[in-house]
C-alpha cells in the first residue's frame, strides 16, 4: 500500500474512521443518548461513502446549464446524492424515534444509563425468567 | 385496474395509515384497517394466482421503465410471500381490535393502526419490489413502524426492548445499506435483474465480496439468526399481544425473503454456494440455532418467551434449509415460512386471549385454564402439534421436506438433530399443556373463554394449520416451484 492510494482516497479513510467510531461508541457506551450519537455517527459515515461514490473525477455538479447542456460534458453522477438523500431523511427518523423511547424510558425507569435498568428489570423479574 | 395490482399491493395500506390517524377514532380506524388489509389479502391472492398461470408480473412504476425506473417485479417467489404476510395481516386486523382496547390507552389507538398499517405495506414493500435501495427504504418503514408497536406494550420493558431492536435493527439496516452502495459502485445498477446480469461480470472484485458480507450480516441480524438474536425475544414478550402474533409471523420471514432474494437471485446461487460457500457459513449456525434455542425455550416460565425462544430456533430451520444448497431444502425453507407463520401466528394470538382474560402469561396463573378456556386452550394445542411436527399437521410437512432434504445430501447426523429438537418443542409445549390442564384452577372465579372475537382469527389460523397439513400438495407444489425460480434465477 502506498502513500498515494492513502492521499487520493482520503475521503474513503474517513469513512472507515466515522464508521468505526460510530460504531464503537454504540457498543461501548451505556448511556442511551451516547448510543443514539453513536448510531448517528456511524450512519453518516454511510452518507459520506455513497457522496463520494458519486463523485467523478473532473466532473462538474450535475446541473444543465446553456452551452453545456449538450456538449459533452463529464459530471458527477447525481443518484447517490439522492439516494442518500432518502438515506438521511430515515436516519432523521431513527433518530427522533430513538429519542423519544429514551424520553419514555426515563419516565418509566428514571435514568439513561444501561447498567441501571438492567439492574431495576432484573429486580422485578421472578428467578429464571431473567436468562436472556 | 388489474394490471395496477402490484403496485396497488403497497400503496393501499400505505395511504390507510395516514388516515387512520386523521380519523381519531379507535373503531373508525379499526374497520380502515381491515378494510386495507383484506383488500392486500386480496390482491396478493389475484397476484399469486396470475403468477402461477402466466409467469412473472413487471410492473414499471410511474411508467418508468426498468432498470432506471423503479420496478415491481413479481414473481412465484414473492408472490409466495406476499400471500403469506397479507394472510397474517388480515388476520391481526380483526383481532386487534378486542386487544387493543385492552391492552393500549384509547388515546394511542388510532396511532396503533396507524403503524400497524405502515408496517404491514412496508413489510410488502420488502416482497414485491425488484429495486435493490426501495428494499431499503421499505424496510425502514417497517422497522421505524415496528419499534413504535412495540413500545406500545404495557409493561415498562417493552420501551428497553423497543430501544434495543431499534439499535440492532438500525445497525442491521446501515449493513445492507452499505452493501447496496458497494454493489452499485461496481455496476451502477440498482435494479435486480439487472444485477443479477451485470454481477458475474465482476464477481473476481473485493469489492463485491465485501458488500456479500456486510449484507450478510445486515441479513442475519434482521432475521435473528442466532447469533444475532438476543434482540428478538424480549421485543416478542413485551410488545402488545397482536403486535407480537404479527411481527412473530412475518417480519422475520421477511427477512429470510430478502436474504433469499439477494444471494440467489440477484448474487445468483452459483456465487453464493461456490465462491461464497454460504451454506457452510449458516448450516453450523442453524444448527446451534435449532438446538440451543429449543433448548433455552424449555427452561422459560413466561409463555410468550419460550414461544419467542422457540421462534428463533424455527428460523435456524428456515436457514438450515438454505444451506442444503439443493431444491428440497429451498422448498422446506419457503413451505416454514407459510407453515412457521400459520403456527406461531396461532399459538401467539392464543396467548393474547390469555392475556386479555386474566393478564398475564406467566406459565403459574395458566394453571387449570384448560378448563376455564377450554376454546383458547385448545388452539393452543393445535398450535403446539404443529410446532412439534405431528403428522396432519403443517408443521409435519415442512419438518419433512427438511429431512429429506438432509438425507438428499447424505447428513443423516442433521436430520437426528432436526428430530431432537422436535422432541424438545415437545417438551416445551408439553410444559404449558400439563399446567393448563392437569393442575387445579386457582385464579379468578369469574375467569371466562376469551371473547369471540379474539377467538376466531386464532381459530382461523389453526384451522389453516390442519387444512394446509392434510392437503400440502398445493402449498409444497407452490413452493417448490419457488424454489427452483431462485435456485436457476434470473440472469440466465
Amino acid at each position: 500500500m502506498t502513500l498515494d492510494l492513502l492521499l487520493t482516497h482520503y475521503n474513503y479513510w474517513v469513512v472507515i474512521f466515522l464508521m468505526m467510531v460510530g460504531f464503537y461508541i454504540l457498543i461501548s457506551r451505556g448511556n442511551l443518548i451516547k448510543k443514539i450519537v453513536g448510531l448517528n455517527v456511524f450512519q453518516t459515515s454511510v452518507f459520506m461513502l455513497y457522496i463520494s461514490l458519486g463523485k467523478v473525477t473532473e466532473g462538474t455538479p450535475p446541473i444543465l446549464v446553456d452551452g453545456y447542456g449538450d456538449a459533452d460534458v463529464v459530471y458527477s453522477n447525481p443518484l447517490p446524492h439522492v439516494l442518500i438523500l432518502t438515506a438521511i431523511v430515515v436516519g432523521i427518523a431513527t433518530t427522533s424515534v430513538g429519542l423519544a423511547l429514551a424520553v419514555r424510558i426515563k419516565e418509566a425507569y428514571g435514568t439513561l444509563e444501561e447498567d441501571e435498568i438492567t439492574g431495576i428489570e432484573a429486580g422485578i423479574e421472578p428467578a429464571g425468567e431473567a436468562a436472556g | 385496474m388489474a394490471e395496477h395490482y402490484p403496485a396497488l399491493q403497497v400503496v393501499v395500506p400505505l395511504l390507510a395509515a395516514p388516515l387512520c390517524l386523521f380519523v381519531r377514532n379507535g373503531r373508525a380506524a379499526w374497520g380502515l384497517a381491515v378494510l386495507a388489509s383484506w383488500s392486500a389479502l386480496g390482491i396478493s391472492l389475484v397476484l399469486l394466482s396470475q403468477v402461477t398461470s402466466s409467469g412473472v408480473i413487471s410492473y414499471a412504476l410511474g411508467g418508468w421503465a426498468p432498470p432506471i425506473g423503479i420496478e415491481y417485479r413479481v414473481d412465484v417467489v414473492n408472490a409466495w410471500v406476499l400471500v403469506i404476510v397479507s394472510t397474517i395481516g388480515a388476520l391481526v386486523a380483526p383481532y386487534a381490535l378486542t386487544s387493543v382496547e385492552r391492552e393500549i390507552g384509547a388515546r394511542r389507538i388510532p396511532l396503533f393502526y396507524t403503524a400497524y398499517l405502515l408496517c404491514l405495506s412496508g413489510l410488502l414493500g420488502i416482497t414485491i419490489t425488484g429495486d435493490v435501495f426501495n428494499v431499503f427504504v421499505f424496510l425502514e418503514i417497517s422497522s421505524l413502524s415496528a419499534y413504535a408497536l412495540i413500545a406500545l406494550g404495557q409493561d415498562r420493558r417493552a420501551l428497553t426492548s423497543a430501544f434495543r431492536y431499534l439499535v440492532a435493527g438500525s445497525v442491521g439496516a446501515t449493513f445492507i445499506v452499505i452493501g447496496i452502495g458497494l454493489l452499485y459502485s461496481m455496476t451502477g445498477s440498482l435494479n435486480m435483474a439487472d444485477l443479477a446480469q451485470l454481477l458475474p461480470g465482476v464477481w473476481e472484485s473485493r469489492t463485491v465480496k465485501v458488500a456479500y458480507g456486510f449484507l450478510a450480516v445486515g441479513f442475519c441480524l434482521k432475521l435473528a439468526l442466532f447469533p444475532l438474536h438476543l434482540w428478538l425475544p424480549n421485543a416478542y414478550t413485551y410488545a402488545p399481544s397482536p403486535v407480537t402474533a404479527f411481527m412473530a409471523s412475518t417480519a422475520t420471514k421477511v427477512a429470510v425473503y430478502m436474504l433469499l432474494r439477494f444471494f440467489l437471485t440477484v448474487f445468483g446461487a452459483a456465487f453464493s454456494f461456490d465462491v461464497m460457500a454460504l451454506d457452510r457459513v449458516l448450516l453450523p449456525l442453524a444448527l446451534v440455532a435449532v438446538v440451543s434455542m429449543s433448548l433455552v425455550a424449555i427452561f422459560q416460565v413466561n409463555v410468550k418467551r419460550l414461544l419467542a425462544y422457540s421462534s428463533v430456533a424455527q428460523i435456524g430451520y428456515m436457514i438450515l434449509g438454505l444451506s442444503f444448497a439443493t431444491v428440497t431444502g429451498l422448498t422446506a425453507t419457503l413451505l416454514h415460512l407459510f407453515n412457521h407463520a400459520l403456527m406461531k401466528g396461532a399459538l401467539f394470538m392464543a396467548m393474547g386471549c390469555v392475556m386479555y382474560r386474566i393478564g398475564s402469561v406467566h406459565i403459574d396463573a395458566m394453571a387449570g385454564l384448560g378448563r376455564r378456556m377450554p376454546a383458547t386452550m385448545a388452539a393452543f394445542v393445535a398450535g403446539g402439534l404443529s410446532l412439534v411436527g405431528v403428522p396432519l399437521t403443517v408443521g409435519f410437512v415442512s419438518k419433512w421436506y427438511l429431512i429429506l432434504g438432509a438425507l438428499e445430501r447424505g447428513w443423516w447426523p442433521v436430520a437426528v438433530l432436526v428430530l431432537l429438537a422436535s422432541l424438545m418443542a415437545l417438551v416445551y409445549i408439553w410444559r404449558v399443556v400439563e399446567v393448563a390442564y392437569f393442575r387445579e384452577f386457582t385464579g379468578d372465579e369469574r375467569t371466562r373463554e376469551a371473547p369471540w372475537t379474539l377467538l376466531w382469527p386464532t381459530w382461523a389460523l389453526v384451522v389453516l394449520n390442519l387444512y394446509f397439513g392434510i392437503d400440502a400438495g398445493r402449498t409444497a407444489g407452490i413452493a417448490r416451484q419457488a424454489a427452483e425460480v431462485l435456485m436457476t434465477g434470473i440472469g440466465q
